[in-house]
Parts: structure tokens; C-alpha cells; sequence
């Protein structure tokens, strides 16, 4: 099954891209995801303790199932508004 | 309203989208960029979202503020891009018959968004630096040797 997989801010430059398409087999879940970020990158795992997941615009565990076409992201810590 | 822009924020847009007959109070808060953190010398700030998860995060704080306080109308728009000092970052209204409660669920959504929304904020340091901001207010960035994917002039 395809998925869409989305990187934002550190990601995205760990990763030096902000999307891509992974071809993933039945069954896969959030953590067949990031195992193979993990080959590609092996720092990256340094970041998982501290970043969530999102599949479909929802936060999800690394155990949450994935189908056919979803959207997941890699969700770095957020800092949106301003430090007041 | 809901919503993630690159356009500068007047605070015109919340507050017209919550402004009603019932209102005693509107609430209205406005993020802007400080020219420091920690004494450190700001040059100016890049925000980067997720626009469409951000804004349904957005949606999900107003819910909870219904379920809390029973207020309905409230807004919150948060800008991306480059953003220069005394900028308007992020604007929340809140429509409330009774200020309190303004005051309040107005905190209560900024306080939420900064813990769920997904948006992401880098400081540009006068010194030329750039470093993407953790919660803790500790900074972290790709590891060093990596080409970087974004532009700080």
C-alpha cells in the first residue's frame, strides 16, 4: 500500500525533504515508518522520544495501522504562538 | 474561524468572525516577536505549519472551550513565513456575555495551542544563527555536516 509521509521543521532538514511516497506491506503501522527513517538516518532516533506522530491529521501511536493512501506526518515538538 | 496564513494578522478577521448580539465582552489576544530571547538578540522569526491538522486542532481547543465554558464563537489565526519584529504572530478572539469567562477561555486556547497545534518556530539570531525552538525553550537542530533544507538569509 502507498502512503504519504510529511516532515516538518528539524525533520525536514534532517531529512532534506518535506514529503515522499512510501510503498509499505499489509499490515504496516506507524513503526514501519520510522524503523526505515531509522536506516536512512540513524540520528533521527535520537528525536523519536521527543516527536509525535500524526496519521490522517489525528496524533497516533507507533502502533496505529495504517491503510491504503493515508497522510502521516512527523510531529517535532510544537511551538506555535509566542513565550508568554 | 480556524486558519493557518501567510497575511499579515490585523485582528480585524477574529474578531469580526466572533463579534454577535449576545457578546458583553470580546477577548482578544495577539502573539507578536520579541526582540530577544533571553537577552539574546532576535533578527526576526520563521513559523512553519501543518495547515490542515493545525487547523483542526484549532477546532477540537474551541470545542473543548464550549464543553468548559459554554462560549461558541471563537477564533484563532496564526501566521507562517518570516516575521519581523513587533509582527503579529497568532491573534484569538473569544465572544464571552461576561468577561471572565473571556479572560479565561482566552488563555485556556492559547495555552492549548502551543501544546497541540502543529507549528513550529525557528529564531533567526541577530549573530546570523538559526535554530528551530523546543517547548523547554532549549534548542535543538539537525545534526551538524547535514545540508539544511531551509533558506535563513
Amino acid at each position: 500500500m502507498n502512503v504519504t509521509v510529511k516532515y516538518f521543521a528539524v525533520c525536514h532538514e534532517m531529512l532534506d525533504r518535506s514529503e515522499e511516497e512510501m510503498d509499505l506491506p499489509e499490515g504496516a503501522t506507524v513503526k514501519t515508518i520510522l524503523k526505515r527513517l531509522e536506516e536512512e538516518w540513524p540520528e533521527i532516533a535520537e528525536f523519536y522520544e521527543v516527536m509525535q506522530m500524526s496519521v490522517n491529521w489525528e496524533y497516533a501511536t507507533e502502533n496505529t495501522e495504517l491503510a491504503e493512501g493515508d497522510e502521516v506526518a512527523l510531529i517535532p515538538p510544537v511551538t506555535g504562538g509566542c513565550d508568554v | 474561524m480556524f486558519k493557518i496564513t501567510t497575511e499579515v494578522i490585523t485582528g480585524a478577521e477574529v474578531r469580526e468572525a466572533v463579534e454577535g448580539p449576545d457578546a458583553g465582552a470580546v477577548v482578544l489576544f495577539f502573539g507578536t516577536v520579541r526582540n530577544n530571547t533571553d537577552g539574546r538578540a532576535v533578527k526576526c522569526l520563521e513559523y512553519e505549519a501543518y495547515p490542515p491538522m493545525a487547523e483542526k486542532k484549532m477546532s477540537e481547543i474551541a470545542q473543548e472551550i464550549s464543553e468548559k465554558w459554554g462560549l461558541d464563537r471563537v477564533a484563532m489565526v496564526h501566521r507562517v513565513g518570516k516575521l519581523e519584529i513587533g509582527e503579529v504572530s497568532v491573534a484569538v478572539a473569544v465572544a464571552s456575555p461576561h468577561r471572565k469567562d473571556g479572560f479565561e477561555a482566552c488563555k485556556y486556547a492559547m495555552d492549548r495551542l502551543k501544546q497541540i497545534v502543529p507549528i513550529w518556530k525557528r529564531e533567526i539570531w541577530a549573530d546570523g544563527e538559526a535554530e528551530w525552538v523546543k517547548p523547554d525553550a532549549v534548542f535543538f537542530d539537525a545534526p551538524k555536516g547535514h545540508k539544511t533544507g531551509l533558506q535563513t538569509d
